[in-house]
């Protein structure tokens, strides 16, 4: 390869990381924002993001609908089952150890993971998911730019910012903030403290869903097990640019999306999770509160 | 001198293992039971290493499946290219298996054990997933390994006597490790790091010590898993094994031996239990019914079936019962 075609070529899969960032962007939202919250590493969350996904997919093969439509019920779906999760499984457990909590997560996500896949619910095959549009695509000196990159960037941002205003300047925000800093405080100042961590997890699951169905457009393919992977990278994600806050969800995802996607490019793709893993150890040994956290001395 | 605290229950778990030796010499039992008493077993030894690591030294870990097929592929390596299938290097194998995986525990408890709670949660978990991939790529470095294929031609050599006493000799180590001043100091760690670090105790050796043994009671679990099934796959050691063994920890009650050992035996017969039970056209409701029970327990004994009791010959001694009066309003708060 001449170097020309080699510029090409990378600029071709940082494009396509991009693409693969921008989702695990919208599910590491979720992630975040609930860890940020009550502490616990919700491993539900990437379940949500497949039945997102499924109600994309019925949305389109057998309600028919166009593509905003059927996001829009996409993330009416999850944000339901998201709050029921959250209302039946999680608040009980409010007082119990952490681990408790933590465990019912796991629970939660291999029950939705297992029930799913029975016959009469979605059935344990993978389906191909219809596109709701055309899919085409633009040569910018030798990049191939697809609609379908620019609808998943353009919804992926449009949420982001919104999400951002939603936290730094409603009512409700500001509640969320003062939870997640503490419970008891935030409670004598009269918020109430479930009410929000309802909403916390209605926005969480709402943006999963639309995940859900972005992916299922990228990668057309859905089954009741496809959130695993993408449910633990976005985690890591979080993780990486900073559990609880909402630019560093993002950068942490698409350094996640590029890393993935370059070693599969350069390397081989059997090697893209020990790579994407790898950058995780080292950032949390590093700087362990993540990439945009703020470090300080935890309190006894 | 040991006491009749002691000795009457391991005659009683002696006769219990003369009664099932029996039915299985009697070929009372078919082979298909056999495994399972024999997995039940190798699931407790595994399980209990994690106890340790999290139950007693308070270290979370999402990778524990890394050492325990870490210890798999190592001892089944030795057997099949060392000793050539030999039965008689059997402990060797198993060993090895223990030596390799506490060995990397070591080298990766010394950086990672750093981190705290739910950050060294995340980083054993990327470790583990890491450690599947490297077994998946084996074979561009170690043809023998079989990466994605998987490793074969393991000869069968764990019986159920094997595990049952490697089973055993866990339960001895952690309950004789536990109940001294060492593990006096790893259960400090549990319930206060700063603490215990003023009052003198080197918390850096006592995490790296509890999650070397560890790492080295799931390498034993691993080496007898390969010898039992005689076929090792990257997929039986991915994250999800390592939350069955966190499950198995936290149900049966943090800290608890009795516990671990009642919800790993009951985990693995629920499990295959429900096989038998569940008609033909519900099977695929195992995994359903699996995950709400969990749910229920955990809901309902938000602190695990026993809560850091003890039974019989596990509880602790006079001297550490004395000193746990004491100190009774530290422990059972929030890890």
């Amino acid at each position: 390869m001449d170097l020309n075609a080699q510029i090409v070529y990378f600029l071709q899969q940082v494009i396509n990381g991009i693409q693969l960032g921008s989702v695990y962007a919208l599910i590491a939202l979720g992630y975040t924002m609930v860890y940020g919250i009550v502490r616990l590493i919700n491993f539900a969350h990437g379940d949500v993001f497949m039945v997102g996904a499924f109600a994309g997919f019925f949305a389109v093969s057998v309600l028919g609908l166009s593509f905003l439509p059927a996001i829009i019920l996409a993330m009416i779906v999850s944000m339901v089952l998201g709050v029921t999760i959250e209302r039946l499984a999680y608040r009980p457990l409010r007082r119990a150890p952490k681990i408790a909590a933590l465990i019912t997560a796991i629970g939660v996500s291999i029950f939705l993971e297992y029930f799913t896949s029975l016959n009469f619910v979605f059935g344990p095959n993978y389906r191909t998911f219809p596109r709701p549009f055309e899919v085409t695509s633009w040569n910018i000196g030798g990049v191939a730019i697809s609609n379908i990159l620019v609808i998943i960037l353009g919804v992926s941002l449009f949420l982001v910012v919104a999400l951002q205003l939603f936290v730094t300047r409603t009512k409700v925000g500001i509640a969320m903030r003062a939870v997640s800093f503490d419970h008891d405080a935030a409670r004598l100042m009269g918020i109430n403290v479930d009410t929000v961590i309802s909403i916390t997890f209605a926005i969480g699951s709402a943006l999963a869903g639309a995940g859900g169905v972005l992916f299922a457009i990228a990668y057309p393919q859905v089954d009741p097990f496809m959130g695993i992977m993408p449910g633990l990278k976005a985690f890591v994600a979080a993780v990486l640019g900073g559990i609880g806050i909402i630019p560093g969800a993002l950068l942490g995802s698409l350094i996640m999306g590029q890393a993935e996607v370059l070693t599969t490019g350069y390397v081989s793709s059997t090697l893209r999770d020990l790579v994407a893993f790898g950058i995780l150890i080292i950032v949390l040994l590093v700087r362990p509160t993540g990439l945009l956290g703020k470090s300080g001395v935890e309190k006894v | 001198m040991l006491s009749r605290r002691i000795l009457l229950p391991a005659a009683a778990a002696l006769a219990v293992f003369v009664v099932l030796q029996t039915a299985i010499s009697a070929e009372l039992l078919n082979a298909y039971q056999i495994t399972i008493l024999t997995y039940a077993c190798i699931f407790v030894t595994y399980a209990l290493g994690l106890n340790v690591i999290y139950g007693y030294n308070g270290q979370f870990s999402l990778g524990h499946a890394a050492f325990y097929g870490i210890g798999a592929y190592a001892s089944a390596l030795v057997t099949k290219i060392v000793f050539q299938g030999n039965p008689l290097s059997f402990p060797l194998a198993l060993a090895a298996g223990v030596a390799t995986a506490a060995a990397i525990g070591y080298l990766i408890g010394l950086p990672i054990l750093r981190l705290r709670s739910d950050y060294l949660g995340i980083a054993t978990l990327g470790f583990g997933i890491m450690v599947k991939v490297l077994f998946d790529n084996a074979d561009k470095v170690i043809p023998a390994m079989g990466g994605a294929r998987g490793l074969t031609g393991i000869p069968k050599l764990t019986s159920f006597a094997w595990a049952f006493f490697a089973a055993a000799a866990a339960v001895i180590l952690v309950r004789n490790l536990i109940y001294s001043s060492h593990g006096r100091a790893i259960v400090s760690v549990r319930e206060d790091e700063i603490a215990a670090d003023a009052m003198g105790i080197n918390t850096t050796k006592y995490k790296t010590l509890a999650f070397v043994v560890g790492s080295g009671l799931a390498g034993l679990a691993g080496g007898l898993y390969a010898h039992l099934y005689v076929f090792l796959h990257p997929s039986n050691f991915d994250f999800l094994k390592s939350v069955d063994v966190l499950m198995v920890v936290v149900l049966g009650g943090l800290g608890s031996m009795t516990g671990t050992i009642i919800a790993a035996v009951g985990w693995v017969f629920l499990l295959e239990g429900l096989r038998i039970v569940l008609p033909q056209e519900f099977l695929d409701w195992r995994m359903v019914i699996y995950p709400l029970v969990m749910i229920i327990v955990m809901i309902l004994r938000p602190r695990g079936l026993m809560g850091g009791i003890e039974l019989g010959p596990l509880k602790p001694g006079k001297v550490v019962r004395r000193l746990k009066a004491a100190l009774v309003p530290a422990s059972g708060k929030e890890a």
